[in-house]
């Protein structure tokens, strides 16, 4: 399966870097939510200064590679491109990647391990995007940090979830060995809660990050669900990173069940490894879908077909207990009609982590949804020692909120620690903003329209 | 229509558009080319004692996506033979009767001076251009710049060559010297018919940050070379108009320096050339370019109503005064489109460090300007506070949109009052001193 986006030649990246207008306190940076200096990377590419354009990334940053390739730039740092509304943006998802690529293929490092430590001892549980983001900030700050991860490798779902065709699993590998070469700890294989309890976490570090990220099980709750066929979206885009891709199992006429991202990239990567049909059914019309539209777009290009106002009644089968296909009723007609298909998957949320919350943190405050109450300013809980960000506390966002909500506990675990504040990355392009709050992007990224 | 020809100290051209003596103009192959192309004239590459040459010998200034904004060369003077060269001027003046053909010449005693002009008029050329100007090579041999920056030789040397040319002679002036009317007057004194400015600039574009060697590159080694190309053209229009200007000069001008296109070519017309002369752009973009050259001044002059460019020609020399005789009361300050404004917020930063601090970022909401293309919520737009703006243009210069910051007359209570006038004003008691910026 290739990446969709070919990386931009030298000579490319060069004539779209000096494209860019070079803006005073760039709508760019405000879109980014880690606050990438993103005028002052650029600039560096284009007098040549590709590993420090990378340092400018990556300090701001720690996952700007995967970033570069995830990011849903188009509603990010692009959609607020000054350029963008009567010419072209700047690609400045493509430039990220070719500074953050030049470092690690030339084996660069660009940021500095402090070499005082301040002796504090910090745990982490998850090592997804909001884990490696939070442990990075803290091991520059100069504190230890150690990250407990379930699987056998962290990264969470940019190393088993994001769409193969945008980011290959060795990205996210290559910034977890990054992270780990700042000091961070990884003890893979540790779940937290079966091999540790949060109070022994707590008992033995000066603060908890609590990076959990979401479930991946997702019940439709109708008669027949449950059988062979039918699996989790989830399972099976984790299957797609996990195993060489000709043993992943693929139906012939493949169905997918939701209207978010997790469905559309899952009904294009089955018809990407071959399926000869692959369906998305969902029940709202397509303005009521919550991905994104360049993402469907991608999706009708692959010749994925869609169906709408579809409401699944039950799972059919036959006689053998084998799937046969998916009762709908048509949400504004009530006509009802059976959608064949041979395998089935489901994508329709990915459940809150309540029950494991409690179970680690029984007095810790959960909202409504299922998700820690924090402040997204600090990543703070209602416990004083516990600290929480990424998807289990936002509720499912991006790559780059659960970087940047890692980013922000991680200062303020170091306020705590320290009684000193954290200064934050310098945004050289924004010399002498001092409007608060004192970053722009990271503290209250703005949204440009959805394109 | 517009009708394009012109005639250039009686030198008639169907265009004013020539090729100034370079490698466009080396050989009888490129002459039937440009011809073809359109060129109304050509100025031959310099004809003397051939020359052999270095490798390599360009190097150019280049910035961001723009290569070739400025050019210079180490290049000297014909490598051919003056015998190959007289020949194939021959033959292009019979092929293309109706075109403009100059040789243009560089020699040393007056014996060869004459000899070249001589052979010249037996080629059938229709004048001469005399290479007082090339800056690098030939002025170590006491010839080129080293003639035109010293105007007595060259009125000397133009006195040697109007002896014996019965076609028009050109003076080609260098701009390696510090007051070019000097130059200009002494080309009239030495009875030359016209002038061509400039010549190439004395110059290094760019050093090797590796080898610490300039560029272009000779065996560990550069030199200083003659600089060309768009970059120039504010300091040619600046010569020409001088020249144009000078009231004890009067000679007619033919333009050079950075010229691309139609609107540079106009430009120098309204600063006082009769014809202008190409060289960087054609070999940039080769003799091709000329077209839009044609269409693009005769649609201009059209929309002008203006039939011939002889009526364009010097338009604007007027309106260059001396900087006291400049209205001191005229005001004018930068306002902001903020329907067109895109939110890059540089004309911010470049009052803000770079001028007088007075255009603000405040919040689209409670002033009520809202939001435009590309700037959006929790975005400052930038507003210009106009009692503190001293109407300098740097915004409007910086600004990416074109139009969006315009510069815009304030009609002033005061009347208008120069530099001159308040000086005397001033001494005479009549008016109080104008308070200094706070
Ligand atoms: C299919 C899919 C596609 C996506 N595509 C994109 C995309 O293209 N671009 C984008 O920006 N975002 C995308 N996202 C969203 C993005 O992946 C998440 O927002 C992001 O990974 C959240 O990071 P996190 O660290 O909060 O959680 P996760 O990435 O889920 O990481 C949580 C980690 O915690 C570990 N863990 C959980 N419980 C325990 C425990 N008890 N003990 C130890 N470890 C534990 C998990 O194994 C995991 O490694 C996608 C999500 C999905 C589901
Ligand atoms: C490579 C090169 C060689 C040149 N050779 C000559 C020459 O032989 N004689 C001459 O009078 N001018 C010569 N010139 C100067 C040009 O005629 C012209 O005056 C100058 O380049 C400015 O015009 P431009 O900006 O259009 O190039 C040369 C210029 C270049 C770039
Ligand atoms: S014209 Fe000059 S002084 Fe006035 S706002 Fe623009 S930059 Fe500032």
């Amino acid at each position: 399966m290739e990446e969709i986006h070919a990386p931009l030649s030298d000579q490319a990246a060069l004539a779209e870097s000096q494209r860019c207008l070079y803006c005073y306190d760039a709508p760019c940076i405000h879109a980014c939510p880690t606050g990438i200096d993103v005028p002052t990377f650029i600039k560096k590419i284009a007098t040549g200064e590709v590993a420090s354009a990378a340092k400018t990334i990556l300090t701001a940053n720690i996952l700007g590679a995967s970033c570069a390739r995830v990011c849903p730039t188009e509603v990010l740092c692009e959609g607020a491109c000054v350029l963008g509304h009567d010419h072209e943006p700047i690609p400045i998802g493509l430039l990220q990647r070719h500074a953050t690529d030049f470092v690690t293929a030339h084996g660069i490092s660009v940021l500095k391990r402090p070499t005082e430590k301040s002796g504090f001892r910090v745990a982490i549980i998850g090592g997804g995007p909001a884990g490696l983001g939070c442990a990075a900030e803290l091991a520059q700050l100069g504190h230890h940090a150690v990250i407990f991860e379930k699987e056998s490798n962290a990264g969470g779902l940019n190393t088993r979830g994001v769409a193969y065709y945008k980011m290959k699993p060795r990205v996210s590998l290559d910034e977890v060995r990054l992270v780990e070469s700042l000091g961070v700890e990884i003890q893979t294989g540790v779940n937290v809660g079966e091999d540790l309890t949060g109070e022994e976490l707590l008992s033995e570090y000066d603060a908890v990050f609590v990076a959990i990220g979401l479930g991946s099980e997702s019940h439709l709750g109708i008669a027949s669900e449950y059988g062979p066929g039918v699996r989790s979206a989830l399972d099976f885009i984790r299957d797609i990173h996990e195993m060489p891709l000709e043993e992943v199992e693929i139906g012939k006429s493949v169905l997918v069940i939701g209207g978010g991202n997790t469905a559309i990239d899952a009904v294009s990567q089955a018809k990407r490894l071959g399926a000869p049909s692959a369906t998305l059914a969902y029940r709202r019309k397509e303005v009521d879908m919550s991905a994104y539209t360049f993402e469907v777009a991608l999706a009708r290009a692959a010749e994925c077909r869609m169906v709408f106002e579809a409401k699944p009644v039950e799972v059919v089968r036959d006689v053998e207990g084998n799937l046969a296909g998916v009762k709908f009723i048509h949400s504004s007609s009530g006509k009802e009609w059976i959608e064949p298909c041979d395998q089935l998957l489901l994508a329709i949320g990915q459940p809150k982590q309540d029950s494991l919350l409690k179970k680690l943190f029984p007095a810790l405050e959960i909202d409504a949804r299922g998700c820690v109450t924090t402040d997204p300013l600090t990543g703070r809980t209602s416990l004083p020692k516990i600290f929480s960000g990424g998807d289990c506390a936002n509720g499912g966002k991006e790559v780059v909120n659960a970087v940047g909500e890692g980013k922000k506990a991680a200062m303020e675990i170091h306020r705590m620690l320290t009684g000193k504040p954290a200064t934050p990355t310098k945004q050289s392009s924004r010399q002498g903003i001092t409007r608060p709050p004192s970053g722009a992007g990271l503290w209250n990224p703005i949204r440009p329209p959805n394109h | 229509m517009a009708d394009l020809s012109v005639t250039f100290a009686g030198i008639r051209s169907p265009n004013p558009f020539w090729l100034a003596s370079g490698p466009p103009t080396n050989t009888a192959y490129q002459a039937h080319r440009a011809f073809e192309a359109g060129w109304g004239g050509i100025v031959w590459k310099t004809i003397g004692d051939p020359t052999p040459n270095v490798a390599s010998r360009y190097s150019a200034l280049r910035l961001g996506n723009k290569r070739m904004v400025g050019f210079n060369n180490i290049e000297l003077i014909s490598d051919r033979s003056p015998e190959t060269n007289f020949r194939e001027l021959k033959e292009i003046k019979h092929r293309w009767p109706d075109r403009a053909l100059i040789a243009s010449l560089m020699t040393d005693t007056r014996e060869h001076w004459h000899d070249l002009i001589r052979r010249g008029e037996d080629a059938g050329v229709d004048g001469f251009e005399l290479n007082f100007g090339c800056p690098h090579g030939m002025c170590e041999r006491g010839m080129g710049s080293a003639v035109g920056q010293n105007p007595d030789v060259a009125e000397k040397i133009t006195s040697w060559v109007m002896e014996v040319a019965s076609k028009p002679v050109i003076v080609k002036l260098t701009p390696n010297i510090t007051d070019i009317t000097q130059a200009a007057r002494a080309a009239k004194r030495g009875g030359a018919n016209a002038i061509s400015l400039i010549n190439t600039i004395r110059s290094i574009t760019q050093v090797n940050l590796d080898n610490f060697v300039p560029e272009p590159y000779v065996d560990g080694a550069s030199t200083h070379g003659g600089y060309c190309g768009p970059a120039v053209k504010p300091i040619a229009l600046n010569m020409v108009q001088n020249c144009a200007q000078d009231s004890e000069f009067g000679l007619p001008i033919s333009g050079i320096g950075g010229i691309s296109n139609w609107r540079d070519a106009a430009e120098f017309l309204a600063l006082g050339a009769t014809t202008i002369q190409v060289c960087t752009a054609v070999m940039h973009h080769g003799f091709r370019i000329v077209e839009d050259m044609i269409d693009g001044l005769s649609a201009y002059l059209d929309s002008k109503s203006m039939e011939s460019p002889r009526e364009l020609v010097g338009r604007a020399v007027p309106s260059l005064r001396k900087w006291e005789d400049l209205n001191l009361n005229f005001k004018r300050v930068a306002r902001i489109d903020h329907d067109t404004c895109i939110g890059c917020n540089l004309c911010h930063i470049a009052c803000e460090d770079g001028a007088h601090q007075c255009i603000d970022l405040l919040d689209p909401e409670t002033t009520g300007i809202g939001y435009g293309p590309g700037r959006m919520l929790g975005k400052a737009a930038p507003v210009v506070r106009e009692e503190d703006c001293v109407g300098c243009n740097l915004c409007s210069l910086v600004c990416p949109v074109d139009g969006c910051v315009s510069m815009v007359e304030i009609p002033s209570k005061e009347a208008p009052m120069s530099w001159s006038q308040y000086q005397s004003r001033l001494s005479k008691g009549d008016i109080a001193p104008i308070p200094a910026h706070p």
